[in-house]
């Protein structure tokens, strides 16, 4: 390819501009956006696997009535927490913009990097800093007389402050402030990427849905964050130099946190899930060998579910005493939602519609999404009625609910995007077979796991206790065999990718053939180290 | 955690025969009050706003498991009609205005037929009617304390009870109310934010700090009924049952009696009108 041989070239005589570092200055330096996006890959699959590992302890503590586990009730409530931050922040956000958006945002538009390669880096390395703050916090006293934070990852006041004495809780703060810093310095550059480097006859109209669902995302994470960052900046102040936002002694009022917390924290939940749609679409579309049916439909919808999104956060808190007419307010706001998800929902059907579809694993798990997504988002609109609510609040049919459009929905959503992206970013193909039975066993082990727990719900189980009435001990049973099997799962992941690296099967330019339209699949795989030094026109 | 095998066979095998027993026999031997074992739907309700959400829960599975099984249908159909092998030549379909149209004002009927009876649902649970009797119930690490401003200003504290059946749900002094009377609940926080919750009334309030929150049940049945703290509350959230017992006015009105004098000299007691209790 024409640039590869250009990167030579100019490695002559202009050195300081196309500098090709190798070794470790290659990466801790990288100002690359595919070496950066490869760093937030691997941050992400080890937080994953970190995450995981304490969503099976936690399963193993509940498999049985009593305690089995956690003899210290607190560090039970510290694994709930931790598992809950990490897969957030550290998982799934930097697997689908810090890993995917990096990689393939600049490639799908037609432009040579990021807008602001330097703060590129920046933004990955705040990661691991802020990671290693939010570990360093289960080492330190949080409750009296224990370690760590166990306030769940929504760290509500007053347990957060007179409930923590003991300095856990503000470096998970630091932790949260490093890890907003880091994506807000992302979401500019993502939003000055998209806006300004697109390649010619790249209108945002012509944007592939993947890039338009970075661009949504990255606005919500932009408008979102700062809210956080406040929040809990007065989270700090309140324990560490006496101001009482959050403390009814002082005037305060612990309600203002909640308020605060999920103005941030429901846009959160839909940054988690938007570049999943973005990438499903983008993987249906190719495996029907079909362009996207009702695309304008699906970038508004997009749009529309970030705004709507913005206004809909005391659905979380039906139960805090909200007046009636605010109640209904927030019925009426959150189920409009179920309009633009259905939307997508048939137009990702519609597009397979008249299709001729191969059922490659990017595909599997694409399909896999669209199902579960669709049954986590149906319990999303039992929930939002208030009335209902009332019962299931706290309890295990909101666990299963969001891990069906989180841990089933945006999971499912990445491993498409791996399948599906992997021979591009790697170079090599990965084993169908293996990626198949990784597809499956995940599939039925996930199911295990998360249905039963509608149930548990329904049946009145709170969530977040280490141990529960011996009526419900058979569902229990059930979705912990479940997790050991989705654990398995994540092994034969693994498995997968080592085999992919040790056959180094080459791949294709464009290994799936002619439905693969978007401008990463006219370059090499692996893409040379800078790609469209000629930009490419669109039509 | 550790088990020999003989052990974990013995689960499996308890396991299995559970589960047939739930397919044999359905889980209709639910005991009021409290959940049962291998239950999946709600709780059995003792009151009037607890009839109004099993019905409205019922309309919205029919409901949500139609979309789901259409969904999946459509997948299917999908995979069986338009895989590769079946149809080797795809499509150019991008656009039907018709059916994009039917698919955006479809869901807006569902969802208006599901707004309906969830506002009505929502004002009946929200608009207190006039209450019999009021009982304020604080939530602190790790208890509950009940008073009662109408009978008398006692109050007293309500830890779980080790020894009591159901395991995690039997508390040593239960809140007592009278059957068929409209019972208004005041709860707030002495410590951090906890929850009121008792499935089969249909009730679930946060207590918090600073703030006095309301609600209200009709228990239409006698008996006991259960709960548990609903708001993550630290280290022994999972150990702070409620216990509600329902009985007969007389039953109620002998119990207060005796109530009033046990708890007189309770130091729990927070009436400042009470007497020494809260002078020391």
């Amino acid at each position: 390819m024409a640039t590869g041989a250009a990167t030579h070239d100019d490695h002559a005589h202009d050195d300081h501009a196309h500098a090709h570092p190798t070794g470790w200055r290659r990466f801790v330096y990288s100002t690359n956006h595919k070496d950066i996006g490869t760093m937030y890959l691997v941050f992400a699959v080890i937080a994953g696997v970190i995450g995981a590992a304490m969503s099976i302890a936690i399963r193993i503590e509940l498999m049985y009535p009593g305690v089995q586990l956690f003899h210290e009730a607190h560090t039970y409530n510290v694994f709930v927490t931790s598992h809950g931050l990490i897969m957030i922040f550290f998982m799934v956000m930097p697997a689908m913009i810090g890993g995917f958006g990096n990689w393939f945002v600049p490639l799908m538009i037609g432009a040579p990097d990021m807008a602001f390669p330097r703060m590129n880096n920046i933004s990955f390395w705040l990661l691991p800093a802020s990671f290693a703050l939010l570990l360093m916090s289960t080492f330190v006293e949080g409750e009296p007389g224990a370690n760590g934070v166990g306030a769940g990852w929504t760290i509500y006041a007053p347990l957060s402050t007179s409930g923590h004495p003991g300095p856990a809780v503000d470096f998970a703060i630091l932790s949260l402030h490093l890890a907003g810093a880091s994506s807000i310095l992302g979401a500019i550059n993502f939003i000055t990427t998209i806006f300004n480097m697109r390649a010619p006859g790249m209108t945002l109209h012509k944007m592939p849905l993947f890039v338009w669902s970075i661009l949504v995302t990255v606005f919500l994470l932009l408008l979102s964050l700062p809210v956080l960052a406040g929040a809990i900046t007065m989270l700090l102040t309140d324990r560490n130099f006496g101001t009482t936002f959050f403390s009814a002694d002082g005037g305060g009022d612990p309600l203002l946190f909640q308020h605060l917390f999920w103005f941030f924290g429901h846009p959160e939940v839909y940054i988690l899930i938007l570049p999943g749609f973005g990438m499903v679409s983008q993987i249906i579309s190719t495996f029907s060998k079909k362009p996207v049916f009702g695309y304008l439909g699906m970038a508004y919808a997009m749009v529309a579910i970030g705004g709507i999104g913005f206004v809909v956060w005391a659905h979380h808190m039906y139960t805090v005493g909200m007046s009636s007419a605010t109640q209904a307010y927030f019925v009426a706001a959150t189920m409009v939602i179920a309009v633009p998800t259905g939307v997508k929902i048939f137009s990702w059907i519609a597009t397979m519609w008249g299709g001729s579809i191969e059922f490659k694993t990017p595909m599997l798990w694409a399909i896999g999404f669209i199902f579960l997504f669709t049954l986590g988002g149906v319990t999303g609109v039992v929930l939002a009625n208030a009335g209902v609510d009332r019962v299931l609040q706290d309890t295990y049919y909101v666990v299963a609910h969001f891990h069906y459009v989180l841990s089933l929905g945006a999971v499912f959503a990445i491993f498409a995007g791996w399948y599906y992206w992997f021979p591009k970013m790697s170079g090599y193909m990965y084993s169908e077979t293996i990626g198949k039975w990784h597809f499956w066993i995940t599939f039925v082990g996930v199911n295990l796991v998360f249905f039963p727990q509608h149930f548990l719900g329904l049946s009145g189980m709170p969530r977040r206790y280490v141990d529960y009435p011996d009526a419900f001990a058979g569902w229990n049973l059930v979705s912990s065999l479940g997790s050991y099997l989705s654990g398995f799962g994540v092994l034969i992941f693994i498995y997968g990718v080592i085999n992919a690296f040790m056959k180094k099967e080459q791949a294709a330019d464009n290994p799936w053939g002619v439905g693969a339209t978007t401008l990463e699949w006219t370059l090499p795989s692996p893409p040379p180290f800078h790609q469209f030094e000629v930009l490419p026109r669109v039509q | 955690m550790k088990m020999s095998k003989g052990q974990m066979g013995r689960q499996l095998l308890g396991f299995a025969v559970a589960g047939m027993a739930l397919v044999a026999g359905g889980t209709a031997s639910a005991e009021l009050g409290q959940p049962a074992p291998w239950e999946w739907t709600l709780q059995e309700s003792a009151s009037p706003v607890m009839d109004y959400i099993i019905w409205f829960h019922n309309w919205l599975f029919i409901i949500i498991t139609l979309i789901t099984l259409f969904v999946l249908g459509l997948l299917i159909a999908v995979a069986v009609k338009f895989n590769a092998k079946a149809n080797p030549i795809p499509s150019k379909t991008t656009h039907n205005t018709l059916i994009e149209v039917a698919w955006t004002l479809i869901p807006v009927l569902i969802l208006v037929a599901i707004a309906v009876p969830s506002f009505r649902l929502l004002f009946l649970q929200l608009d207190t009617p006039k209450a019999d009797l009021t009982i304020k119930a604080t939530g602190k690490q790790w208890y509950w304390s009940y008073a009662y401003p109408d009978h008398g200003k006692f109050e007293f504290d309500s830890l779980m009870a080790a020894d009591k059946k159901p395991r995690l749900l039997g508390v040593d002094n239960e809140m007592v109310v009278p059957v068929n009377k409209v019972v208004r609940v005041l709860t707030t926080g002495a410590d951090v934010i906890h929850a009121f919750a008792v499935p089969a009334f249909g009730i679930k309030i946060d207590a918090i700090p600073g703030r006095l929150n309301e609600t209200w049940f009709k228990a239409t049945k006698t008996g006991m009924f259960y709960g548990q703290c609903s708001e993550l509350c630290g280290k022994d959230h999972a150990y702070m049952p409620i216990a509600v017992r329902v009985v007969s006015d007389q039953e109620f009105a002998a119990w207060v009696e005796t109530a009033k004098k046990k708890f007189a000299t309770n130091p729990a007691n927070s009436f400042a009108s009470a007497g020494g209790a809260v002078a020391q």
